[in-house]
């Protein structure tokens, strides 16, 4: 990279770091069985929800492992030293609505024609468009609503596609997460508007365990958007969240992710560690699509997967992430075949700038009773400057002889040429980095609902803008 | 319009532009010619800006300002365009999107009548930047870009190479076409092929060796080297001085 270039290489500005300050009751830092038992009480929760929490606990504090496989380094964290609830006192403060009014996000007179669940640190503030929804059948509501209004559903699927012993962070959030979203659609509804939940980070101590439910019943389906954003503080924060999607026979999914939590400052101070679980079951003949842009996190762990139990059953897996500074990203899918005539997509795209590191890792497993099954992988990576790296670890397992699996890998640079080349265009450094960023990320950003694929374009534009190294 | 004084010029440390001079006044055609590894497309590239040649010395002037230290966009926008003897490819955007960005009045009509101009089919518009396209499409593309964005000077990187003779006339045809247009557009050719002159006569033609442009003359010098080669110009040369 010339000397030129790196005279562009400033600190792009996060333009959400901004803190509200409302009243709140935030609980004391630590975690133990009483804390778990108040959280409940103060939502209200039956016993058996609140019995679930103590033996995820319990499984917690005793299997307690800290995961340390992935291709990350980072502090280990205290879990003794964060807040695991902070719920503001009043949710009519008209400084949430201000806040999100901030955020571009309005709650009232939204223009915008999709259903916003607000949550802003522990608890879920407002979910629009409700009466449209009701008018479907479609339940879309707080997962703490949910859990004392629906309790069937919650008991049959609350913990059914990640179990509150899947892993460390799965464990941790069964027992103490506070809110998220829980939606429903019945038999042969398609969702007429795009759901979506807007996750706010605001108190500076707390955890954010989010926990997401989603179930579409046979033959209905929905494109749901997810979005995240937090203050800027010097001192790393914990999200660790856990989503479930269950597609019934016939269904579909979409899952579409716009990440965008403080990546912490240039020398990787501060910042949001993402530990996420996301994992969506599909039966018969039905279709789960996930699709993420992860552009912020200091740390981001995550690997949206599918088990694909139904015959027929599709999985796809669309991913650009773009690491910058001392960001850190591991990310991927798993596509687990079980039923037979089973396909799956993945296509991840990476792209790392000044000193960050950006992982891939995946696995495709072909069960023996997924016959004829297919997958097909690929994993493109663009380099920007000489000091961020890439990583890919695929993980391929077929058991029979009828499925078929391709796997396409590359590894590209942005060449000095194709600077030239725009710049003797007379386009700017800046507006050709972009476009070459923007032209790499086409065929994820394209499968975006609209509005959130102008929102993510415009992220991708304004990061690398200035942060070119 | 362009005015090269003294010019030395090196990159990592190497010396490859030697005590170079060169003037090409409104409206003139020059050719500058010389064997492979001589300089030819490192001085397109000095000209333009390329951030990765160094000048050591002298200077470029362009229609009366000084372009050495100005960064390559900016020079670009001064007027002088370069097509590049092989274009890059970006995937990911369509020819359409690129040739917006060229020039925001871009719409539809005016690109179509564009390409009907230059014999580009429209569908190429929809297609990604000269992804999967051949030599002769992408050097069209080239000319396409220089239509649009109105260059006052042109230099020309091996435009020939790689091209059959119906589209390099063709080529040539608009180019004329243009500089008619444009008359006090000037036009830098850089080629190492003589045949050259059959689709376009020159007012100057330089020989560059070794970093240095060691001959100058009108048409009548392509025909020495096309009779004794670049081997035997130089042999005679220095025979010459002796």
């Amino acid at each position: 990279m010339n000397k030129t270039f790196k005279k562009t290489l400033k600190q792009k500005k996060y333009n959400y770091g901004f803190y509200t300050k409302v009243k709140s009751k935030t609980f004391p830092l630590g975690l133990n069985s009483m804390i778990i038992k108040r959280l409940s009480k103060i939502k209200n929760e039956p016993k058996w929800m609140t019995k679930l929490r103590l033996k995820s606990y319990y499984h917690w504090k005793n299997n307690k492992k800290y995961p340390e496989w992935a291709n990350l380094k980072y502090k280990k964290l205290n879990f003794n030293k964060i807040s695991y609830f902070s719920g503001i006192k009043n949710k009519k403060d008209k400084k949430i609505i201000k806040t999100f009014d901030k955020l571009g996000l309005p709650i009232k007179n939204n223009k915008k024609t999709i259903s916003i669940d607000y949550v802003f640190d522990s608890i879920s503030i407002n979910t629009t468009y409700n009466k449209i929804l009701k008018k479907h059948g479609i339940i879309f509501c707080s997962i703490s609503e949910a859990i004392i209004k629906y309790q069937k559903l919650i008991k049959k699927y609350l913990g059914s596609v990640v179990p509150y012993y899947d892993n460390f962070y799965s464990s941790l959030n069964t027992a103490v997460f506070s809110d998220g979203s829980f939606c429903y659609i019945p038999k042969g509804i398609k969702c007429p508007i795009d759901l979506s939940t807007y996750f706010r980070i605001n108190n500076g101590k707390i955890g954010q365990f989010e926990r997401t439910l989603i179930i579409v019943d046979e033959g209905g389906s929905v494109s749901y958007l997810e979005g995240c954003t937090a203050p800027i503080r010097q001192n790393n924060q914990l999200h660790a969240a856990v989503v479930e999607l269950i597609a019934l026979k016939n269904s579909k999914i979409k899952y579409s992710t716009v990440q965008n939590w403080y990546p912490g400052d240039k020398h990787g101070k501060g910042g949001i560690y993402n530990f996420v679980t996301k994992r969506g079951i599909c039966k018969k003949k039905s279709k789960i699509s996930w699709i993420q842009v992860e552009t912020g996190s200091s740390v981001t762990w995550k690997y949206p997967s599918c088990i694909l139990e139904g015959d027929n059953s599709i999985g796809e897996f669309r991913s650009i992430s773009l690491s910058k500074n001392y960001q850190q990203i591991d990310t991927g899918s798993k596509m687990i075949h079980i039923g037979k005539n089973t396909s799956s997509l993945i296509i991840s795209k990476g792209i790392s700038t000044n000193y960050s590191k950006n992982t891939y890792r995946g696995l495709v497993k072909i069960c023996k009773s997924a016959k004829n099954s297919k997958n097909y992988t690929q994993c493109d990576s663009l380099l920007i400057g000489n000091k961020c790296s890439t990583y890919t670890y695929p993980n391929i397992i077929s058991m029979n002889k009828t499925s078929k699996i391709e796997h396409e890998s590359t590894i590209s640079k942005v060449e000095d040429e194709q600077i030239f080349y725009c710049n003797q265009r007379g386009i700017s450094k800046d507006k050709a980095m972009s476009i070459i960023v923007s032209g790499f990320s086409y065929n994820i950003i394209n499968k975006l609902p609209l509005e959130f694929a102008l929102e993510a374009k415009e992220l991708l534009k304004i990061e690398l803008e200035n942060s070119v190294g | 319009m362009l005015k090269i004084k003294n010019l030395y010029s090196s990159i990592n440390n190497t010396l490859i532009i030697k005590n170079l001079n060169l003037k090409i006044k409104n409206g003139e055609i020059h050719i500058l010619m010389g064997p492979n590894g001589s300089g030819k497309s490192t001085l397109s590239y000095i000209i333009t800006g390329k951030p990765k040649y160094k000048i050591n010395k002298g200077e470029i002037i362009f229609c009366k300002k000084k372009i050495n230290e100005l960064s390559p966009d900016k020079i670009s926008k001064l007027g002088i365009f370069l097509s590049f003897q092989n274009p890059i490819e970006i995937d990911g955007i369509t020819m359409f999107n690129f040739l917006k960005i060229l020039k925001k009045k871009n719409n539809f009509k005016k690109l179509y009548k564009l390409c009907k101009i230059l014999n580009i089919d429209k569908k190429d518009l929809y297609r990604f930047f000269n992804l999967g396209f051949s030599g002769g499409e992408k050097k069209k593309n080239e000319i396409l870009q220089m239509l649009i964005l109105k260059p006052k000077f042109i230099i020309l990187d091996e435009i020939d190479s790689g091209l059959d003779i119906d589209t390099i006339k063709y080529l040539f045809k608009i180019i004329k076409i243009y500089l008619k247009n444009n008359p006090k557009c000037s036009l830098l050719i850089i080629t190492h092929n003589t045949s050259i002159i059959k689709y376009i006569i020159p007012n100057k033609v330089h020989i560059i060796y070794n970093g240095s442009i060691i001959l100058s003359g009108n048409s009548e010098l392509i025909y020495k080297i096309e009779k004794i080669g670049y081997n035997g110009l130089i042999k005679k040369k220095y025979n010459d001085k002796k």
